[in-house]
């Protein structure tokens, strides 16, 4: 067999097709909903880091701290694996959004905080002498100036959740690469891998060049 | 009338630096009350009390019968007190109208086109209704602080704080807020007004306050104060910014 009917066979492709966009299609919901879950809380923890009172500062540094240092797929293994020692028994999907999340929480926490201190003093001043209230200032003035500075590491992270839904197949979840990897095993012949990666290039590479583009319109206003 | 603003025993430091020192003021409703002296004398300190961008650590300070301290009077107090920042601080993101528009939407509740005519007619008053969807750094400097006396107005305070309004100006930006300020001085507002401009000072203020060491040092009339200043250190600081 030569280099193309091993990696780029193409009847075993399509056949193994359906399977990888529906790999696809898992790798996208768990991956949309740990972002999402991930942002929520992540917001939650910068604000309690940054506004909270001494203790809960604390307990928010320690947290970001821990959850960026631990690595994901230990994280999982314990949500996984361990968790049903102490009644908590999740299904992989959620075991997978759950680590996900926690991990990409700690990541949007540490940006949203330097977002956020970005933003000069004097806008919360000029806020607050306009008579707005913490909560108002944080919405219309400080957060959606934070936020602009901040979406080219922001969509990084999206990036980096996304590639690390591929750490979900040990816990048995049917994403892109566990698909591929179980077609590659029944046809005996990896073209189905071939076919995840360029299907997780097709999902990324955009992701990726809108990164770019962000940050050179960025450069753009500030100059 | 009774006093709009009433200072009483005012101290404030930076951890070991005293920056006020017991300050005594009664400012009249109306009243156009300009502050002057060396920097580091606690004129900016001063007015930023009164709004509580700073927290003071004894004393009192009432506007118009409500005591400035922390809580639900809090947000009273700042809707009633406008202020002009020497950096402008204008909201970046933000188009020039809803730099205007926001408080007044956010805080007393107008709905948008209700918040947009008054926005309108403010940004026409300072003579820049033709930049209402231009983002502030578009403009000049001098354009950009005309936008954040307009979007003070717009919360139709009644008193208005001005922090060394002309400082981050180029020159010859200074004429055209100065001339905005003093039109305002005209409408009634009580106005507090730290600056570094004499002439200005001269022509628009009721009352002159020179401030030294974080205490009010001298104050009184313009035309007393700066011609005939009883205290030396009064005379040595006009000798030294008259340059006479």
């Amino acid at each position: 067999m030569g280099l193309l009917d091993t990696f780029f066979n193409w009847p075993v492709l399509r056949d193994a097709l359906p399977l990888l966009l529906r790999g696809l299609g898992v790798t996208v919901l768990l991956g949309a909903a740990s972002i999402a879950l991930g942002f929520v809380t992540g917001l939650a923890v910068a604000l309690l880091r940054l506004y909270g009172p001494g203790p809960v500062r604390m307990l928010a540094r320690v947290y970001v701290d821990l959850f960026r240092s631990m690595p994901l797929l230990v994280l999982l293994v314990l949500v996984y694996y361990a968790l049903p020692f102490l009644g908590i028994r999740l299904s992989s999907f959620a075991a997978a959004t759950t680590a996900l999340s926690l991990v990409s929480c700690a990541y949007t926490a540490e940006i949203l905080r330097a977002g956020i201190e970005a933003v000069p003093k004097g806008q919360s001043e000029a806020a607050a002498a306009l008579g707005l209230g913490f909560v108002a200032s944080l919405r219309y003035v400080v957060l959606p100036q934070a936020l602009w500075v901040v979406t080219p590491p922001l969509t990084s992270n999206c990036i980096n959740v996304l590639k690390d839904t591929a750490l979900a197949s040990v816990v048995a979840m049917p994403e892109l690469l566990k698909q591929a990897t179980q077609a590659q095993a029944a046809e005996a012949n990896p073209t189905p891998l071939i076919g995840a990666a360029v299907l997780y290039l097709a999902l990324l590479l955009p992701l990726v060049r809108l990164v770019g583009s962000i940050e050179s319109r960025h450069r753009a206003a500030a100059s | 009338m009774s006093a709009h603003i009433h200072i009483r025993g005012l101290h404030k430091s930076y951890g070991r630096f005293a920056a006020l020192r017991g300050v005594d003021l009664e400012v009249a409703a109306g009243e156009v009350v300009v502050i002057i002296g060396p920097s580091g004398s606690g004129k900016s300190t001063l007015i930023r009390c009164i709004n509580l961008l700073e927290e003071f650590q004894a004393g009192e300070i009432v506007v118009d019968g409500t005591a400035v301290r922390g809580g639900r009077s809090l947000k009273q107090v700042r809707a009633e007190v406008g202020m002009v920042f020497q950096s402008f601080n204008l909201f970046p993101h933000l188009t020039v109208l809803e730099n205007v528009t926001l408080a007044p939407r956010r805080v007393r509740g107008l709905t948008r086109p209700e918040a947009e005519a008054r926005g309108l007619a403010l940004l026409q008053r300072v003579g820049l209704e033709s930049h209402a969807l231009k983002r502030p750094a578009q403009l000049s400097g001098g354009q950009q602080q005309r936008v954040a006396i307009a979007r003070a107005l717009a919360m139709e305070p009644r008193i208005l704080l001005f922090d060394e309004p002309t400082s981050a100006l180029d020159p010859e930006m200074v004429g055209e807020v100065l001339a905005v300020i003093q039109s305002l001085a005209k409408t009634g507002v009580t106005m507090l007004i730290v600056t570094h401009e004499m002439g200005f000072a001269r022509r628009v203020a009721d009352r002159v306050i020179f401030m030294e060491g974080g205490m009010i040092a001298e104050q009184g009339a313009p035309e007393d104060l700066f011609k005939t200043p009883r205290e030396p250190r009064t005379r040595a600081f006009l000798d030294a910014v008259l340059g006479s």
